[in-house]
């Protein structure tokens, strides 16, 4: 229901009320009147007023009682603290996330790490989100606290909380490169030893990684 | 603390030249670890002291896959990760790109999508239950299991022309009506499937050869399974009463009734337990389930372009193995930003090494069996 309008608008009204999906529209409107207007179904679109929608903001800051609590003990060491989707996410300053997360653990009682991975973002300063996803069986609640870190700064370690992180980060460390510190063990875990590159980065290039495996193996120029 | 070092070297000189230790490659060809897994033991004599899984065998990039993919057509790789429980992993992954759309399929949908979910569940606990008894030693049992679930997986090819990878939902519903006959099958096959699992349970339950291999044999205990993350019938076995189907439904579950069984000590034959008790009361959802199908349209009103708002999202469901959750996020593009799969048989699988410890060698094939692990998933 919320797709058909917008798919509608760049015709009647070129609202450009979002600014941020510049490449998108341009994309649509050479196919809509193309296929509209021989269809004759071009004069009840403009005649239905189409409601100017609303800029929905999803991500809403978040301001409940954990939030107040996580607060009162870290102060500025929670960064942001954000709704999207009826989905909490606390975003806390990198070194302190171990100490968050044993708080988390022994305290508000999110006992299972559901989750652990990182995204990559790399045109920011740090580029990297260590997202984990808590789940507390006590309230039946779900958590996401995330760190922001540089490439080269090491993440702590929160293997020594949840002992499920150990597997988790050593996958985290293959695909991003990313440095745990204080894990047992920080190898990688799905690709071999001597694999190079890090391949859920961003920049982590596919056909140059095929290229270059190709040429050494098979001893041809492209595998394309 | 210090003598760390030494420590280590002293072990490692144990390890190449003691006499009393050995270490030992078990896969990633044998057959008892279910694809292709390898697992460094290191026995003492017939018992392991230590273990080490070595995982990867079967590592696709899915991920990064789903970065390159549109949001449609990603959903059929997803199939191909718990490859015997494609139909579960669909639910998750369309469910979850439903939520990040804010979007909900209409009741026909999920009602159907239930019952097909809970099929794939007994398919895949059938065959769990026929290898897992075939690795202890039991042959009968793997017969029956493959003659359910061949009804089963013909319901599937009924129902939308594939067997195994199905690709069975749609992001915002279903692309197939349900044919004609779907109550039918379901209802035949649910009745004739409640004394088909006393016929296993006659095998094996009170089996004394049975009894001996599982009970007792990678104990968990509650608060470990805990923090290991372990979830589904492993957690349950453990005595932790917890399915994402009760404490956060989703699909259609809220409207049925049913039991979460649980075990009490955590070994292998509570798993047993807990995944027979569960074959039973999927089998009831699925009775309850057919005896009122909502009508109505069966998709959702989604464009065919799927642009989700920028944002993420995360959302898991009950996978026959445990939670299965889909972590997406999306820059407002056709194309997710990132896709994140928590899969159950992973996280699931790092609890080998604290259950196999003190074990025989033998009883190692009993805890990789008991785990119910797929390595298309683990992997990835």
């Amino acid at each position: 229901m919320a797709d058909e309008p917008k798919e509608q608008q760049p015709s009647p009204v070129p609202a450009g009320e979002k600014p941020a999906s510049g490449s998108a529209p341009a994309s649509t409107p050479p196919a809509k009147p193309a296929t509209a207007s021989p269809a004759g179904g071009v004069p009840p679109k403009p005649a239905a007023p189409v409601p100017p929608k609303p800029p929905v903001q999803l991500q809403t800051p978040l301001n409940n009682e954990l939030v107040g609590r996580v607060r009162a003990k870290f102060g500025t060491a929670l960064v942001e603290a954000i709704e999207d989707r009826k989905q909490a996410i606390l975003t806390v300053e990198c070194t302190k996330l171990a100490e968050v997360s044993q708080y988390l653990r022994d305290e508000e009682k999110f006992d299972l790490l559901s989750d652990l991975t990182a995204v990559d973002w790399p045109r920011r300063e740090k580029r990297f989100d260590v997202v984990l996803n808590l789940y507390s069986f006590a309230k039946n609640e779900r958590l996401r606290v995330k760190a922001r870190a540089a490439a080269s700064e090491p993440v702590p370690s929160v293997s020594g909380v949840w002992p499920t992180a150990n597997w988790l980060e050593r996958e985290a460390f293959d695909m991003f490169g990313i440095v745990f510190a204080g894990h047992p063990n920080l190898t990688r875990i799905l690709l071999p030893d001597e694999w190079q590159g890090y391949p859920l980065r961003k920049d982590y290039d596919i056909i140059e990684q095929d290229t270059s495996w190709v040429k050494e193996n098979l001893g041809i120029e492209s595998g394309q | 603390m210090a003598t760390d070092t030494t420590k280590d070297a002293r072990e490692k000189q144990k390890t190449l030249l003691g006499a009393d230790e050995l270490v030992l490659n078990m896969g990633p060809q044998h057959p008892s670890t279910h694809g292709v897994l390898r697992v460094k033991l290191k026995l003492d004599g017939e018992r392991v002291i230590g273990s080490e899984c070595m995982i990867g065998y079967l590592h696709r990039g899915v991920e990064k896959i789903a970065e390159h993919r549109t949001y449609q057509q990603f959903a059929p790789y997803v199939d191909r990760m718990d490859y015997v429980a494609a139909v579960s992993n669909g639910l998750g992954y369309c469910e979850a790109i439903e939520k990040l759309l804010m979007v909900e399929a209409p009741p026909r949908a999920k009602v159907i999508r239930t019952i097909l979910t809970e099929l794939q569940r007994i398919a895949s606990h059938l065959l769990w239950l026929g290898t897992h008894a075939l690795d202890i030693g039991a042959l009968t049992p793997l017969f029956y299991c493959f003659r359910e679930r061949e009804e089963i997986l013909k319901i599937f090819e009924k129902y939308c022309g594939a067997r195994l990878t199905t690709h069975a939902f749609r992001i915002g519903g279903l692309q197939y009506e349900a044919y004609d006959t779907l109550e039918k099958d379901v209802e035949r096959f649910c009745k004739a499937f409640e004394s088909r699992i006393t016929d296993y349970e006659e095998l094996l339950t009170q089996n004394r050869i049975w009894l001996g291999r599982t009970k007792g044999v990678g104990i968990l205990k509650a608060a470990e399974a805990i923090a290991l993350g372990a979830t589904g019938p492993v957690l349950r076995a453990s005595g932790v009463k917890w399915d994402i189907r009760k404490a956060m439904p989703y699909a259609a579950y809220d409207q049925y009734k049913f039991e979460i069984p649980v075990g009490t000590t955590g070994d292998t034959y509570d798993r047993y337990l807990v995944r027979m008790e569960e074959m039973r009361q999927s089998r009831l959802i699925c009775l309850q389930a057919i005896e009122n199908i909502p009508s109505g349209p069966i998709m959702a009103k989604v464009g065919k372009v799927l642009k989700p708002p920028p944002g993420e999202v995360y959302h898991a469901i009950e996978a026959p193995k445990g939670e299965l959750g889909y972590y997406v996020i999306s820059d407002g593009t056709v194309q997710p930003y990132r896709v994140r799969i928590r899969p159950p048989s992973f996280v699931n699988l790092q609890a080998f090494d604290k259950m196999a410890r003190g074990h025989l060698v033998a009883d190692v094939v009993a805890i990789i069996g008991t785990l119910d692990i797929v390595l298309g998933e683990v992997d990835r």
